[in-house]
């Protein structure tokens, strides 16, 4: 029932994309491309913080990964392209797998130092090797569109498509699981963890699964974002990248995927947007460039202001009576909650 | 051996500035519950004030002053206008909130000051230093940094240690609903505790700047260096901080001249990474270990 409501209304959405992209221009098509590439990403951030309880600043690292492995079988393996963002995703995961394991024994500020810390030095690794990951200038990545679509379709609305598909197929998914077995243990271990260990709970299988599974998404979307900008480079996967992804998932509201679509949105269209303002009110160029980023941070601390549970909470609020899903305490994310600070600082 | 030694006390030079920084994320971290990501952007800030005193006074100790004592107002002036206001919200908020600042004040330097790359001059003689014919790899601005962090260091732990306005601060970072009903006025404290951050991360700007240039992003890869030294020395303990900042820049240092510079970073992942998974609270975390 829920697989045919959520696969329904995704069917819904990609018909409305599909009008969107064929009325929009060239530029709309690929900011919808990557949007689309975004949300994948951010979707996978938003289940691991809002449904897990971990926090990951480094996102951006795995989106790099599956980036340079999407980028090297088109390269040299020319692979399909569904077949690539498979592998991309596979890469994604086995990296999260890996990070997981580490991650499980983390909490709160030492899992975001430890992720910080890799979005910084993975992209490192491009330029030591540079023979293989082509060093700072990167690798190219080309895809053409398929013969059946004529000489004359527009390659923008090809990428869009793609984008869009793998976009709203991730999302399918991730709300299956989010209503399945997994979404409610993950919610048992963020909201209580040693309750959910002793109704039987394998914490830390459970934990490493969500980085799993979250990496593998960033994996996606790094392989989206590498066939929409044509380029892989270490330029494009700094630790700004990865504080995007973190800003996405919490500005649109942790643990809902409709809140990863509203925070990518803010992502990609805000900049612009203000950018658009800027020049128009004739700023100088230094001013010009500079006004949409702190345009970008004054909307960050508003939004939290504003709406303490991001923009779907904030929504829920304003437009129905339901309760709020995603505004469980995180105490967990702190290194011990409050109720327990004293006894365990009592004990030194 | 000659190699080393240098290395080595160079890596001391850049590892007490890593210190300066995580220092001020723990006494925030301590105070407040919050991580501040905006420490390196607030220290750049004031950097650009220093700046501007010396090029306008062509004196670098006002500078120097200056830097520190808008470090302290930024400090409270933030703490007042934004962190007091999410305090009792989920703490994922704050994390959004200090990402703004910082890339609000990224963009407000940059759009007064331009994005350019300025050079900050440095306190003294940056010509290397020399015991006998040895090089010792350090000049005299490096003994100077190494100093001011480890004064400004020990003062704040005798302001901590043996004054009253000290006790304030420990009893409302240990148990802040007590320290109210003792009759603390918590909110002035954490004003106080982010105010002396902001210094102390102005200091480290200052101390910095004139081996890496100035630009609205100048801070971001030190803050990371400072808050990886404090998440290894463990985000309770200042000693931590300065021991952290130590063996990160010791290494960092260490790596960088033996093995090349192009995997600095993955060397520090390498060394945050093994002290978590042997420590995953930091070094010189106090708190039980936690159960499940």
């Amino acid at each position: 029932m829920t697989l045919a409501r959520h696969t329904g209304a995704a069917v819904l959405v990609a018909a409305v994309l599909l009008v969107l992209t064929v009325r929009l221009g060239p530029f709309r098509d690929y900011q919808i491309a990557e949007l689309a590439a975004y949300v994948t990403a951010v979707a996978g951030l938003t289940y691991l913080i809002g449904l897990s309880g971990q926090i990951s600043i480094g996102h951006g690292a795995f989106m790099a990964i599956g980036a340079y492995a999407a980028a090297l079988l088109l390269l040299h393996l020319h692979w399909p392209l569904e077949a690539v963002f498979a592998a991309s995703a596979l890469a994604g995961a086995a990296a999260g797998g890996i990070i997981g394991v580490a991650a499980a024994r983390l909490r709160g500020p030492y899992l975001a130092g430890a992720t910080l810390m890799l979005a910084v030095a993975l992209p490192s690794l491009a330029d030591k090797y540079a023979g293989v990951l082509g060093g700072d200038q990167g690798l190219s990545v080309s895809i053409s569109t398929p013969a059946f679509l004529g000489v004359s379709f527009p390659p923008t609305r090809w990428l869009a498509w793609i984008t869009c598909a793998a976009a709203l197929i991730t999302l399918v998914l991730l709300a299956n699981l989010g209503r399945s077995r997994i979404g409610r243990s993950w919610r048992a271990l963020r909201d209580n963890e040693i309750a959910a260990s002793l109704s039987g709970l394998n914490v830390a299988r459970m934990q490493i699964l969500a980085f799993v599974i979250s990496s593998a998404c960033a994996g996606l979307g790094g392989a989206l974002f590498a066939v929409v900008t044509d380029i892989v480079s270490p330029g494009a996967f700094t630790l700004a990248l990865s504080i995007s992804l973190l800003t996405a998932a919490i500005l649109g509201g942790l643990g809902s995927l409709a809140g990863a679509v509203w925070g990518s949105l803010v992502l990609v269209f805000v900049p612009t947007y203000v950018q658009d303002v800027a020049t128009s009110h004739g700023l100088s160029s230094a001013a010009s460039s500079n006004v949409p980023i702190a345009a970008y941070g004054v909307v960050l601390i508003l939004v939290m202001l504003a709406f303490p549970s991001g923009i779907q909470g904030g929504l829920r609020r304003l437009l129905g009576p339901v309760a709020p899903a995603a505004s469980a305490p995180f105490n967990l994310l702190r290194r011990h909650s409050p109720a327990s600070e004293h006894q365990e600082e009592g004990t030194q | 051996m000659q190699e080393f030694v240098e290395f080595t006390l160079g890596g001391v030079a850049y590892g007490m500035i890593y210190a300066a920084i995580g220092l001020s994320l723990v006494l925030i971290w301590r105070g407040t519950r919050i991580l501040n990501y905006s420490q390196g952007g607030m220290a750049m800030f004031t950097t650009y004030v220093a700046l501007i005193v010396i090029n306008h006074t062509g004196n670098y100790w006002e500078g120097f002053g200056a830097a520190l004592a808008s470090g302290l107002v930024l400090g409270a002036v933030i703490e007042r206008a934004v962190v007091r206001r999410i305090e009792n919200k989920p703490p994922l908020n704050a994390v959004i909130v200090t990402i703004g600042l910082l890339i609000f004040l990224e963009g407000l330097a940059g759009i007064i000051y331009g994005g350019q790359f300025r050079s900050f001059p440095p306190a003294f003689s940056i010509v290397g230093l020399t015991l006998g014919s040895t090089a010792l790899g350090i000049s005299r601005t490096d003994v100077f940094t190494a100093a001011a962090v480890l004064a400004a260091a020990l003062l704040l732990a005798a302001l901590f240690q043996f004054t009253a306005v000290g006790l304030r601060l420990r009893a409302t970072a240990f148990a802040p609903n007590v320290a109210r009903l003792l009759g603390i006025r918590i909110g002035r404290v954490l004003t106080l505790g982010w105010a002396l951050a902001g210094l102390i991360g102005a200091l480290a700007g200052v101390l910095v700047t004139p081996s890496t240039f100035l630009y609205p992003n100048s801070m971001d890869s030190i803050f990371v260096l400072g808050f990886t030294a404090a998440v290894i020395g463990g985000l309770e303990s200042p000693v931590g901080a300065v021991v952290g900042g130590l063996v990160l820049g010791v290494v960092l240092n260490l790596a960088g001249g033996y093995l090349g510079s192009d995997l600095v970073s993955l060397f520090g992942l390498a060394a945050l990474m093994l002290v978590l998974m042997v420590r995953p609270s930091g070094l010189f975390s106090t708190t039980a270990v936690r159960q499940v």
